[in-house]
């Protein structure tokens, strides 16, 4: 069962994450991208970035280890067999771009019971290593109860 | 396909269509790219033990696939231009067929216009079902 006294915990920032060039076309590819931007480094460059350009949903993988910290949380009791995504959106300063390192840090802003599920919403603010903005990830996860 | 310049947008217009056929493979792909390896997405065995109709696509595979046309058309005009939000609600699985797949089709139309850009609508179907709801796209316009 989901604690109802998670909503307003901030979870450690999570290790680094550095982009890499073939994970970002990898990643590009598995989402049927053509843009040039996120294939190819002399477009992307053409563009004026430093590098390939992410996806706009490359922010989840970031997202998905700091969304590991609340799985592995034996307090918020949050089990991953019941989770469905619910809601999901990013918000960004910039786009991500291969070279970034980045760092994830979640806080939980709610939790809801409806009937006999809850509803997790965190959010995932994604910092590169100054500490200045890059994207924003949240996340509404509906955790089954028992049926 | 009209540019994405303001003054020649109207609310209503379609900026963009497309169908992509998903298939295992496309999971698998999925799977491997985002790290994302949860077994619903390519055991049949495990789908069926937990209640599904069958082996579903990872919702962050349609959310991803489904801006990618949105993308495209952005670049025609601001080849620099980039998302500024993007937001989805899952409302309905999609199911993958081991044999035929499955077909997303795709329909951005202009949902919203202001100074800062526009807000694309999306429409993402498979047989004519609404499978995420809610998806908004936020794009800056070339001033």
């Amino acid at each position: 069962m989901v604690n109802p006294e998670l909503a307003g915990r901030t979870y450690p920032p999570t290790a680094p994450y550095l982009v890499g060039r073939e994970t970002v076309r990898a990643f590009a590819r598995a989402v049927q991208s053509t843009d040039p931007l996120s294939l190819d480094v002399d477009a992307a460059r053409a563009a004026g970035y430093a590098d390939v350009v992410a996806p706009p949903t490359f922010p989840i993988v970031i997202q998905q280890t700091t969304l590991e910290q609340l799985l592995a949380d034996e307090d918020a009791g949050v089990d991953f067999a019941r989770v469905v995504h619910g809601d999901q959106r990013f918000t960004f300063s910039r786009p991500i771009v291969a070279g970034d390192e980045l760092v994830g840090t979640m806080t939980v802003t709610s939790v809801k019971t409806l009937g006999g599920n809850a509803m997790v919403t965190s959010e995932s603010v994604i910092t590169d290593l100054d500490g200045a903005h890059v994207v924003t990830a949240t996340s509404a996860l509906v955790v089954r109860g028992d049926a | 396909m009209s540019a994405p310049e303001a003054g020649r947008l109207a609310v209503g217009e379609i900026v963009a269509e497309r169908e992509l056929h998903v298939t295992r493979d496309t999971l698998v792909r999925y799977a491997g790219a985002s790290g994302d390896f949860n077994p619903i997405h390519y055991r049949d065995d495990v789908a069926a033990a937990v209640g599904l109709p069958g082996v579903l696509a990872h919702g962050m595979l349609t959310m991803g696939a489904a801006v990618q046309p949105v993308v495209d058309w952005l670049r025609a005009a601001d080849p620099s231009a980039t998302v500024a939000d993007y937001q989805v609600r899952f409302t309905r699985p999609v199911v993958v067929d081991p044999e035929l797949g499955a077909t997303v089709r795709i329909v951005a139309k202009v949902g919203a216009l202001d100074e800062s850009g526009a807000r694309i609508d999306l429409a993402v179907t498979v047989d004519g079902a609404a499978v995420l709801g809610k998806a908004q796209v936020r794009v800056p316009l070339p001033a």
